[in-house]
């Protein structure tokens, strides 16, 4: 084949995109790899490039909390973050939270609640409740509000959730005072 | 996203070069305003710079007492580290007051303090905004601009600072610590921000080749008295309309010293030190309070949907001073006004 001239070489450069990279993913335990352009967000790598599509893009701008996932054990707007930049990171999204059959007890918590209806927001709502958990910031109703109020609900199920979490809350707590009397 | 290169820092040094090297090219840490921006087309870096791998996470005592918070430290870091707790609740409170539990998780000290604005005209490509686009006008001023600034304004541009930390860094009298080609210098927060004027579009004093790698803490907390007082729209995760934070010392009913912030009212935080210097020596009373709220807002002006703004920050500055002076700090979970 003839080798391109000088003046489509030159057309090339200048239209070239930046390389993609490779980067891994350590997603709900598993290494994944993942062939990316820079400006692949977090939350399009899960759901376009490793088909998990439990974590939602509902905004897309970090307003809504429907794509919250778990990096490194915080809980993030995954439509803010860039893939590339996450090259080794462990994350969590809502489909590594039950173990087998057993639902994570804040999944169970959110059905015996009724903490949905349409249940859009849900994967993000109960990845955000697992972060809320995790920091222990929560103690009371309102506190569990105000450290929720990142996760938009439109249709509304805000009392059920509030309660779902306070349950898997104590539960939680239960489990740890039962692992202390031990 | 337009198409933009990727790059990472390996240390401070290399972040310098690359960001001088690339006046296009933009730093990137949390990323939680930047990827936003460049998703509405706002921003269109040719390069980021990724410098989140940088050894400025800590935050450690400085030896006049003080403390110095790295530039990465995320915002939720460093609002329950428990130093900032113990000596410096304002600084905290005011953090908590800001963004989600999420949004908190992710930004950085340093990029908290160069958000931009969240003006819809500055976001909405297809209008002219100064900021933006110098030179091509501000669609704020006769627009719809109830959320724009009543301090310090321009005929170029109302935009206000959408930070509620850099208001309580703003009292505090916190120092910004930047390195660039030139070396390493040390900003006070009153210089670091601007007002509009006739360039809107630089919202800081940061030159083009600077890094921001660390805030410093001078020893005074203000942990007795203080409140960090947010009024907005819904009663979480929204920008203020006034914010007002407040730092007293006070002994046997009398103010020493003062100091009073206000977020949500100008393009950056605002500071009065005129009625720092009234409130110092006088009686913690409705009546002192009453004099600073006036001398603060003596120049205030609206611009027809904000009007609202000059009465709720009067309210705000009274209240808050009242909170601060009994020691009853606003609650950021429980929403009662104190």
């Amino acid at each position: 084949m003839a080798r391109p001239s000088s003046a489509a070489r030159k057309r090339q450069e200048k239209f070239s995109l930046p390389a993609k990279r490779t980067v891994t993913l350590h997603v709900n335990g598993v290494a994944r790899e993942v062939t990316i352009a820079p400006w692949t967000t977090l939350l399009d790598a899960l759901r376009l490039h490793l088909d998990l599509t439990g974590t939602k893009k509902g905004c897309d701008h970090g307003q809504c909390g429907a794509c919250t996932v778990l990096v490194d054990g915080r809980r993030i707007n995954s439509c803010l973050a860039l893939a590339i930049m996450k090259d080794g990171a462990q994350v969590t999204t809502i489909e590594g939270l039950a173990r087998g059959s057993t639902l994570h007890p804040l999944q169970q918590a959110f059905i015996e609640h009724d903490a949905f209806q349409c249940g859009y927001c849900t994967p993000g709502q109960i990845c955000s409740a697992a972060g809320l958990i995790a920091e222990g910031r929560a103690r009371t109703a309102d506190e569990i509000r105000e450290l929720m109020s990142g996760n938009i609900c439109r249709c509304g199920a805000y009392p059920n959730i509030v309660a779902a979490i306070e349950e898997a809350m104590e539960g939680k707590a239960a489990a740890k005072s039962g692992e202390a009397a031990r | 996203m337009n198409n933009f290169a990727y790059a990472r820092a390996s240390d401070v040094a290399d972040a310098v070069r690359r960001i001088a090297a690339d006046p296009s090219a933009k730093f990137i840490a949390g990323g939680t305003n930047l990827i936003d921006l460049m998703k509405e087309n706002v921003a269109r870096p040719s390069r980021l710079i990724d410098i989140t791998h940088l050894p400025l996470d800590k935050v450690e005592e400085t030896p006049d007492g003080g403390l110095r918070i790295g530039a990465l430290v995320p915002n939720s870091d460093l609002a329950y580290h428990p130093r900032i707790e113990a000596r410096y609740p304002l600084l905290g409170s005011a953090i908590l007051a800001g963004a989600s539990p999420q949004l908190r998780n992710m930004a950085s000290t340093g990029g908290n303090l160069l958000q931009r604005t969240r003006c819809v005209y500055f976001y909405d490509t297809i209008t002219p905004c100064n900021k933006r686009e110098p030179g091509s006008g501000c669609s704020a001023i006769d627009g719809i601009n109830r959320m724009h600034a009543i301090l310090g304004t321009s005929d170029h541009c109302i935009a206000t600072h959408p930070s509620d930390m850099c208001v309580a860094l703003a009292a505090l009298e916190a120092r910004v610590l930047a390195t660039g080609t030139g070396g390493e210098r040390s900003i006070a927060f009153a210089d670091f921000h601007r007002l509009p004027g006739d360039t809107p579009d630089i919202d800081s004093n940061l030159r083009a080749d600077e890094i921001v790698t660390a805030i410093e803490l001078p020893p005074k907390g203000f942990a007795a008295n203080h409140t960090y007082l947010k009024i907005r729209d819904r009663l979480s995760y929204a920008f203020a309309l006034v914010s007002i934070a407040v730092g007293l010392d006070i002994a046997g009913g009398t103010i020493r010293e003062a100091r009073l912030a206000l977020g949500g009212v100008a393009h950056k935080p605002w500071r009065d030190r005129e009625a720092e210097a009234q409130l110092a020596g006088a009686p913690a009373t409705e009546e002192s309070f009453r004099r600073a709220a006036e001398t603060v807002l003596r120049d205030a002006r609206g611009f027809g949907h904000n009007d609202f703004k000059i009465a709720l920050a009067r309210r705000g500055i009274l209240r808050a001073l009242a909170q601060a002076s009994r020691g009853t700090p606003q609650s950021q979970a429980d929403k009662r006004i104190a």
